[in-house]
């Protein structure tokens, strides 16, 4: 490998080149010292050189460790019962739980679409109170991120949803105990509130501020299962003159959301608009923001009218076969459509 | 937030001087790059990169807020918990307690269905005092039209609220309180009057601010595309909205309606495919009317009231809000302004909420007697 292919600022790495260390295999054989003096550089700056380069030939060289062959790769085998062992989060849906394939995931990155007034803040709030369910009721009993772009986070939807999910839980805490009459769950709705940490951005550039933060805030506040952002697309679809400019900030955004997922196994759900594209002689509705973003999250869900019904569709997803579900949007929250039954069915 | 200059934060000297010789100065210009566009234009290791974009960052961020603590905010500082009563109990109920603050509530119908009125109602109940369910505060309104009517006003007034308006003086003062522009179009509003504008709301107690109507705002604008047109929507939807979230004020925006076009659909590539039966509906030439300025106006609006006509009688819908089932109540127009016929609202299914009706509406808003 070169060493042009080196993250390294450019000066640096102008003074490796003219000082003739054009391969990697070059570095590896000289110490510090020895390198700073040639190329006129700290003996730090060497140092950090001689670290990168270690890294990079590290991994393509053979261990011999007894799980992976490369490094930093696991086998799919080890990977299968992780996967299997991930919480999903409900969203209080089970017919649009069961096409989730049990809800939400944790560790990936969700992207939710549609049309204005079909419910994407209501799902977004429908997690964010779901969340929170203890372990004992077969949720996560995590808190919630809510990023809010557009102002459409009431809260006064929250406090009816919170309200709903704690009678539900007391609910089913009275079938269970069959003795007892609906029983005290610990819970307050107001509780359920304060486990929601909001945020409420006004520019494209506190949004990558704040994706940018969420790393520490999130090592700060463990708990945290959820990130909400309603939506994405907001103040990215106006302030942007060089489309392929924002294509390049939305990629690296989108990277650093599936870092998060990744790093505090939580979910990332991604709220988008719509908008009318073009194709194949017509015009049809799309998720905005472009061909490229598309490719950026790993699960896409798209929500629609079917005549009277709001419907949901399984748009691109690595394990879940395409399908669409039907939900309604009630005074208590996003509940099955067909059912009448207030019983929220548990995991 | 986007402003703030990376010159006061706490960076390490020397970043924040190179950061400076290549005129990165706010944070907007350092957030606007990628991190690996930032090191090759400013010549400096990524982790050096990092840990400045991570500080930068942090001091750029919005801050955090528990759910519940905005809720005690509201409670405590805002009127009825941030809601402009409209006076229709119905509506008021289904809204949990009026237009909220803080967010932009759109009306839209065909013309002469009542949007005005509604609007000039609106006025009039923001600039009165806190006793009788107002605002007590000043109200402007941007009459693109033409469509304000202070004698109208004043009637309204008088038929609905006789004990405030009786008393002496007071007629004149809430109408002093409602100040009203008259902009030919948007050309009007350059940059700098709209900070004006801005400036004169947080100064002199506005607490409601109606545009009617938006539609004819920006068709003044004859710029020719449609791209540059939603370019410039763009701008200033966001320039309302925050707006509207920075002096916790309602604001309330008309806008007209259109005929739907043959071309448009309502149809995403997979729902061809899932052959579900129902796609007949969307091939019915049923004459409706759909809202005007499109997709992106209609995701910026958090609350979307539609005032339609069908067979004789007007509607009201609230058609999009994130606290309430899409409900319908029967509305006519009288000397005192717009009162519901009923507050119960029949609750509506499907997306024909959406859907504006304009037919079997040719009676005359008669303004010295009821309606029939």
């Amino acid at each position: 490998m070169e060493t042009w292919r080196l993250p390294l600022s450019s000066s640096i790495r102008g003074k490796l080149i003219s000082a003739g260390y054009t391969s990697l295999s070059s570095i590896s054989s000289v110490s510090s010292t020895d390198l700073a003096r040639d190329v006129k550089i700290t003996e730090s700056e060497a140092f950090e050189i001689l670290k990168m380069a270690n890294q990079v030939t590290g991994s393509s060289s053979c261990n011999g460790r007894s799980s992976s062959l490369v490094n930093g790769a696991r086998n799919a085998w080890d990977m299968l019962h992780e996967e299997e062992a991930l919480p999903r989060i409900t969203t209080s849906c089970s017919d649009l739980d069961k096409i989730l394939g049990g809800g939400i995931s944790c560790r990936d990155v969700t992207e939710i679409g549609g049309v204005p007034g079909i419910g994407k803040t209501q799902i977004g709030i429908q997690l964010s109170v779901n969340v929170q369910i203890p372990r004992e009721f077969g949720g996560l009993g995590g808190k919630a991120i809510y990023i809010d772009t557009e102002g459409s986070f009431m809260v006064e939807r929250a406090l009816q949803i919170a309200e709903a999910c704690v009678e539900d839980m007391e609910e089913y805490t009275g079938y269970m105990h069959k003795h007892f009459k609906a029983s005290q769950v610990q819970m307050k709705p107001r509780d359920i509130l304060e486990n929601i940490f909001y945020f409420r951005v006004c520019s494209y550039t506190e949004q990558i501020a704040l994706v940018n933060h969420l790393d520490k805030f999130i090592s700060e506040n463990k708990d945290v299962k959820v990130v909400i952002v309603d939506s994405i697309t907001f103040h990215f679809r106006q302030d942007f003159d060089d489309l392929a400019h924002r294509t390049r900030v939305l990629s690296e955004m989108a990277l650093k959301f599936m870092k998060l997922a990744k790093k505090f196994s939580l979910a990332v759900v991604l709220l988008n608009q719509v908008t009318t594209k073009y194709t194949e002689g017509s015009f049809q509705l799309a998720l905005a923001l472009g061909d490229s973003w598309s490719h950026s999250c790993t699960n896409r869900v798209i929500l629609y009218w079917n005549g009277d019904e709001r419907y949901a569709y399984i748009d691109k997803s690595p394990s879940l076969p395409s399908a669409s579900a039907s939900y309604t949007v009630t005074g208590r929250g996003l509940r099955n459509s067909s059912s009448s039954s207030k019983r929220v069915k548990m995991m | 937030m986007a402003n703030k200059l990376i010159g006061e934060m706490d960076l390490h000297k020397r970043i924040s001087n190179i950061f400076a010789a290549r005129n990165i100065i706010t944070a907007k210009d350092a957030l606007s790059m990628t991190e690996f566009e930032l090191m090759e234009l400013l010549d400096v290791g990524m982790k050096e990169i990092q840990s400045a974009v991570r500080l930068i960052s942090e001091a750029a961020s919005p801050p955090c807020l528990s759910a519940r603590s905005l809720l005690e905010q509201k409670v405590e500082n805002e009127h009825l918990s941030g809601h402009l009563p409209t006076h229709l109990k119905g509506l008021d109920s289904a809204l949990c307690g009026g237009i909220p603050f803080g967010v932009l509530t759109e009306l839209v119908g065909p013309p002469g269905i009542g949007k005005s009125q509604f609007c000039m109602k609106l006025a009039l109940s923001a600039s009165f005092p806190k006793a009788y369910g107002g605002l007590d505060g000043r109200v402007i309104y941007i009459d693109v039209e033409s469509k304000f009517s202070s004698r109208r006003v004043i009637e309204m007034g008088l038929k609905s609220f006789p004990e405030v308006f009786h008393l002496k003086g007071m007629a004149q003062e809430m109408a002093g309180r409602i100040l009203v522009l008259r902009p030919t179009s948007l050309s009007d509003f350059t940059q700098s009057s709209i900070q004006e504008l801005k400036e004169s709301i947080l100064k002199n107690q506005v607490k409601l601010l109606v545009i009617d109507s938006m539609t004819a705002l920006l068709s003044g604008e004859n710029k020719p595309g449609a791209q540059r047109q939603q370019h410039q929507l763009g701008w200033h939807i966001s320039f309302l909205k925050s707006l509207a979230e920075f002096a916790r004020i309602p604001i309330v925006v008309t806008n007209q309606v259109r005929s739907q076009n043959r071309d448009e659909t309502s149809q995403y590539s997979f729902q061809a495919k899932l052959k579900d039966g129902f796609q007949e509906h969307t091939r019915t030439y049923d004459s409706h009317l759909v809202a005007a300025l499109g997709i992106n106006w209609a995701h910026a609006v958090t609350i979307r009231l539609v005032l339609e006509s069908k067979s004789g009688q007007r509607i009201i819908k609230v058609a999009k809000s994130p606290m309430s089932p899409p409900l319908a109540f029967p509305f006519h127009i009288t000397s005192a302004g717009i009162s519901l016929l009923s507050d119960e609202g029949t609750e509506l299914k499907g997306p024909g909420i959406n859907n504006i009706h304009a037919r079997g509406h040719s009676d005359m808003i008669n303004f010295n007697g009821d309606c029939s």
